[in-house]
């Protein structure tokens, strides 16, 4: 197929569609309004319905209605209105619900600003809402990738009966590059015979849940999602390893920060210094492994964020006191200048190399 | 022996967990009987919410959703809009539906959603031990107004079901109560007639009734349904406030 050129959060639309999305809830904010404003030009085009929501809450919880009768459904928004869905995100996941959520991350906290940022790490991937979930959190860096991530999204979704959420900055968002909206390997998906459909007298009442007053049988809801989860570490981590053959300094940055991190180890390998890049792909499962397997060559971890630091915090934890670590950040909007990137990873190798 | 009184087919057989005299119970029967006798129990929804009711996912004998606080109108949407063919309602208490859940309610109204509200107006918050609500009554006294609601604290309580009356997408508003067996055949009636309204896709209909929580209000459940008759009946005045045949 070849390659067409489209707005970024058009193609995310696009691609939503093309993966199955028949079902769309969402309220109107700035850095993703193209994408909820093309569903509602095409999703009933495709037999779908798209509906403005009165709030972010509300939208969530159409989403959870919707995905409990067995539609194909998503949302959108961005970091202010994330917050609001969280709630909601713990409802569906509580209730093994399979639903997408886009998230085009804005600055914060509060109202913030409309500028790309990433200081919504710690709201994906800890979960804003109560109790112990998780859910699949993709971070792609790339229109391509996130288109490629989108049309596979919902398959994700429906095969662990579980939220998954889908995040680009607004530089994602608002980018033109080319894409190909390439079918995504396709998956056994489970039979949907847990939806509220009506019971037609062929079974029994279906019902879609999150309560349960017992504590052994809270507990064990809660020890049966954690199951579903450590297959999704098993199978849906995911990770670039750049440059990784030999690095003297490791880089790690995701979304459209690791692009510019990728500029900044061209301008090493000039000079004959290899530095590495590791790039989370998913942020949840983090990928730990990618971090264990850092080569001996490496003399530390240099983490770039457009946030004050928060993926920081996973580095750590998959590091294990092995390698120092340093810190770039910039927030608000501000983006990282590979200039600044050079200059700490000078730092870290020991003075002007 | 010819059978008079009879637990209805759209109930399951759980055992309700309702306080005695709590007319929750009388409201599960009367949606119940509804969805039997216009044979729509099968292809029906249902929308539990949070606080006494929530657990009705168990007694209905229907497809049921839980939905997180006031957030019912919003599940149903969802529910509705992927599948219209379907009965689709909600059965929701004053806190839930009056209070928390506002804009939900507001605006299933606004878009005409095609489903049905039952909504449990018992003056308090039931299940998290008596706290005022929005449809408490002035003077009334709640673990939250000790000394009775006051209209300079909290202003004048809401009126759910004349509000609501005034928006357009709302065909079939009307308040009732189920405090004596009269009541409770009109409250049926109404219930009836919500739901004839979402069949015939005329847009979003609700009952709200006038309800009892003997455990919070500290009366009897005798003194339960005078003390409704005396204080709530005078201001949330039963009747019905919309009807589809108005618009026509
Ligand atoms: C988000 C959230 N806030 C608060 C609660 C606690 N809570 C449970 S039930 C309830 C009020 C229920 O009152 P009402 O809707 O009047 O129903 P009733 O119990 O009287 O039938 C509240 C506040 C909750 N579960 N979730
Ligand atoms: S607390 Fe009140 S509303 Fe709740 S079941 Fe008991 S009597 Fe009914």
């Amino acid at each position: 197929m070849s390659k067409v050129l489209m707005k970024g959060n058009e193609a995310i639309a696009e691609a939503a569609i093309r993966g199955g999305c028949k079902f769309f809830f969402g309220y109107p904010i700035t850095p993703q309004n193209e994408l909820p404003e093309y569903m509602s030009r095409e999703l009933p085009k495709h037999g779908g319905v798209f509906l403005q929501a009165e709030s972010e809450v509300a939208a969530i919880n159409m989403v959870y209605g919707a995905a409990g009768a067995g539609g194909r459904v998503m949302t959108s928004s961005s970091s202010p209105g994330i917050a609001l869905k969280q709630e909601g995100i713990s409802y569906i996941a509580g209730a093994n619900l399979p639903a997408v959520i886009v998230n085009i991350v804005r600055g914060g906290p509060g109202l913030g600003g409309i500028q790309p940022a990433q200081s919504d790490y710690n709201q994906v991937t800890r979960g804003g809402g109560d109790g112990d979930y998780k859910m699949p959190v993709f971070v792609p860096a790339n229109l391509q990738e996130m288109v490629d991530i989108m049309m596979e999204a919902f398959d994700i979704a429906d095969y662990y009966r579980n939220p998954v959420m889908v995040v680009g900055d607004g530089m994602i968002g608002q980018m033109m590059e080319p894409i190909e909206f390439k079918k995504p390997v396709p998956r056994e998906l489970p039979v949907k015979d847990w939806i509220t459909t009506g019971t037609k007298g062929e079974r029994k009442p279906n019902i879609i849940n999150s309560l349960f007053l017992e504590a052994s049988d809270l507990e064990n809801h809660n020890l049966e999602a954690q199951e579903k989860y450590a297959e999704m570490v098993k199978n849906e981590t995911r990770v670039e390893n750049y440059n990784m053959e030999k690095p003297e300094l490791v880089l790690t940055a995701y979304g459209t920060t690791s692009r510019i991190c990728k500029n900044v180890i061209a301008e090493f390998k000039k000079e004959g210094i290899e530095i590495g890049l590791i790039r989370p792909i998913t942020v949840w499962p983090f990928p730990h492994k990618a971090f264990e397997d850092i080569p001996e060559s490496a003399k530390g971890i240099l983490v770039v964020e457009m946030s004050q630091g928060q993926m920081i915090d996973d580095v750590k934890i998959a590091n294990n006191g092995r390698l120092p670590i340093g810190f770039h950040g910039r927030s608000g909007g501000m983006i990282p200048d590979p200039q600044d990137i050079i200059l700490k990873v000078r730092e870290m190798l020991g003075g002007v190399k | 022996m010819a059978i008079v009184y009879d637990k209805s087919k759209g109930l399951t057989d759980v055992e309700l967990h309702f306080c005695p005299g709590c007319t929750h119970g009388t409201v599960h029967k009367l949606v119940a009987e509804v969805l039997v006798e216009l044979d729509v129990l099968e292809k029906s929804v249902g929308v539990a919410p949070v606080g006494c009711s929530a657990l009705s996912y168990d007694y209905f004998n229907c497809d049921m959703q839980q939905a997180s606080h006031g957030r019912a109108p919003a599940v149903a949407t969802g529910i509705k809009r992927v599948n219209p063919e379907l009965v689709v309602w909600t059965y929701q208490g004053d806190g839930d539906l009056a209070s928390i859940g506002t804009a939900e309610i507001i605006h299933v109204a606004h878009r005409g959603e095609k489903i049905t509200t039952i909504f449990i107006n018992n003056a308090i918050y039931g299940m998290t031990g008596g706290q005022m609500a929005p449809t408490t009554l002035i003077g009334q006294k709640t673990t939250t107004t000790q000394d009775g609601r006051t209209v300079e604290h909290s202003g004048k309580p809401l009126k759910m079901a004349e509000m609501l009356a005034t928006i357009d997408g709302a065909k079939f508003v009307e308040r009732v109560s189920v405090d004596t067996p009269t009541n409770i055949r009109k409250a049926k009636k109404a219930i009836r007639k919500a739901f004839e309204l979402q069949l015939s896709g005329k847009g979003f209909g609700i009952v709200e009734v006038l309800s009892t929580c003997p455990t919070n209000w500290a009366l009897t459940p005798r003194d339960s349904l005078q003390w409704l008759r005396d204080n709530m009946m005078p201001y949330y005045p039963l009747g019905n406030f919309r009807t589809p045949e108005e618009d026509e």
